[in-house]
């Protein structure tokens, strides 16, 4: 088992390797010039640019997307099991959602600035927004999902609300939630870098529109690169706590 | 329709005791007799068979007997004697056709559920919970989870658990049908012995014509025409069921006569 895991982490380390090689071999060989695409080396140099603070604006962003995508995971689980617990809550505002959930999100993003003015918070809650729904769905399912047949065989015993749902469907729906939440953490990213691009004064998304303008386009590649790494280090935690908290046959894919 | 002690009977009343139980369902403003007219005892520590056609509401009888269903007015369903009284939602162990174990729970905390439900004390639940384990030949899987064991196997757990609070009564609805011919065979063996063991009442539902004669002291044949009930069966052979037992004469007979009552001979 152990060995196994070693052996996964190796053979992906040994993949991403290559391709950073690749990288470096169409660079040198095609002789691409640094504007358009800068070697490997060339854009990690960037990192010692002092000017750019890619501390400061990595830290806005990580804030921004685990602020998103938190939010998202506390109130899809929350509604998410309002909407079980209660059929009125669940025919009244469902449709709501549904119809919200249809709003292309980026089109949001110049509203929520008019209303909040721009910065990490109006991000956060971009992120949020685009994070949200899949995480209510598919909690949702899953805590629909129960076999009738078992709910029978615990009703035979006048099995209370509260047992069915903390023996039962409260575990059963796990899976489904970190389905969700791995979903969901994708695409907290992709909203706080779309928050970040259409007004904002600090944040990886922010430094690629200065650096654009400079055609500096090493430090584009490097914003690009740290954004993903936020997003894989987010998508790693959730992996970990999926690993910790659920049977390995019961994850879905 | 009250599933409870029945004060008119003396001693020798039957466990349980059905007259003219019927059960109309309504669908889509239409209504549909799913069974009707099921008439019959059960005495303590009986095993009981319940075989036809898909369709003619054994499961339906199943779940009345459970305590899930009304069934309609006019019924008698009554379940336990002053000498053996039956609880309501106490009493009653099930198992179905699937094992519905819960996944993310190990062996032994799946057989020990339905005794958590009804807060019986847990070290005592966990050694019973063992001890069936034991009976049911999984002593060495307690830690285990359900997808390292194969289909039969998970069949056991769902029998152990549904032994292990104990009920008097315990319902099963096709338990082996997901089952292939060869497990099933020595499943129902095993289950005889569990049965003598343990010494509850079983009501068995199957499809297997073959399967009710073994495993039954008595097999009622429900039919789908408007008489529902076609025949109660007692069946007379030798206590001690082996295998060998489903090539003789008599077993055969017995099968002809339900395959006859089902018309399919
Ligand atoms: N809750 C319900 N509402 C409406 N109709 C029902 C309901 N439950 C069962 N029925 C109908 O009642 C009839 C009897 O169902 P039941 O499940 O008892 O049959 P069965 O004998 O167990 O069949 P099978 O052998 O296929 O399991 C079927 O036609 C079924 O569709
Ligand atoms: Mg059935």
């Amino acid at each position: 088992m152990q060995r196994k895991t070693l052996q996964v982490a190796g053979i992906a380390l040994l993949a991403h390797l290559l391709a950073l090689l690749a990288w470096h071999l169409v660079v040198t060989v095609g002789k691409v010039p640094a504007f358009i695409l800068p070697s490997p080396a060339a854009t990690f140099a960037t990192l010692g640019n002092a000017r750019y603070d890619w501390w400061g604006n990595t830290a806005v962003t990580a804030v921004e997307i685990m602020g998103g995508f938190a939010i998202a995971t506390v109130l899809g689980v929350l509604f998410a099991l309002a909407f079980t617990w209660s059929r009125l809550a669940l025919t009244l505002l469902m449709p709501l959602l549904i119809t919200f959930n249809m709003i292309p999100k980026v089109a949001l993003g110049p509203l929520v600035i008019v209303w909040m003015s721009y910065g990490v918070v109006t991000n956060i809650v971009i992120a949020f927004a685009i994070a949200f729904f899949p995480i209510l769905l598919t909690t949702l399912r899953g805590l629909r999902e129960t076999e009738p047949e078992l709910l029978e065989l615990v009703g035979a015993l006048h099995a209370t609300r509260w047992q069915v749902f903390t023996k039962i469907q409260l575990p059963g729906s796990l899976p489904y939630l970190f389905s969700g939440m791995k979903v969901g953490s994708v695409l907290a990213v992709a909203g706080a870098i779309v928050g970040e691009f259409i007004g904002s004064e600090a944040g990886l998304g922010y430094l690629m529109l200065q650096v654009q303008v400079r055609l500096d386009t090493a430090a584009m590649m490097m914003s690009v690169l740290l954004i993903s790494l936020i997003g894989i280090i987010l998508y790693g935690l959730v992996s970990a706590l999926e690993a910790l908290v659920v049977v390995r046959d019961a994850r879905l894919g | 329709m009250p599933v409870s002690a029945d004060p008119m009977n003396t001693e020798a009343a039957p466990f349980i005791r059905l007259r003219n139980v019927a059960k109309t369902f309504t669908r889509d403003g239409a209504e549909f007799q799913a069974l009707s007219d099921a008439s019959f005892d059960i005495r303590a520590g009986e095993f009981v068979c319940l075989v036809g056609p898909s369709g003619c509401g054994k499961s339906t009888l199943l779940r009345i007997l459970a305590g899930l269903l009304p069934a309609n007015a006019g019924s008698t369903v009554s379940i336990g004697s002053p000498a053996d009284p039956f609880r309501p939602g106490r009493d009653v162990g099930i198992a179905f056709q699937q094992p519905l174990l819960l996944k993310w729970r190990r062996v032994l905390e799946n057989v020990m559920l339905p005794a958590e439900i009804l807060g019986l004390p847990m070290r005592e639940t966990r050694e019973r919970a063992r001890d069936l384990l034991n009976l049911v030949g999984l002593s060495q899987a307690e830690r285990k989870y359900p997808y390292e064991l194969s289909g039969g196997m998970q069949q056991r757990v769902a029998i152990a658990r549904s032994l292990v609070h104990d009920p008097k009564l315990v319902l099963m609805d096709e338990p082996f049908g997901a089952l292939d011919a060869l497990t099933r065979e020595r499943m129902n063996v095993e289950l005889l012995r569990i049965w003598e063991k343990s010494g509850k009442t079983i009501v068995l539902v199957t499809h297997g014509i073959g399967e009710a004669v073994f495993l039954g002291q008595r097999v009622v044949v429900l039919t789908a025409g408007p008489a529902r009930m076609a025949a109660d069966i007692p069946i007379e052979l030798p206590p001690q069921r082996t295998l060998e037992l489903k090539t003789s004469e008599a077993f055969g007979a017995y099968s002809r006569r339900i395959y006859g009552l089902l018309g399919m001979s």
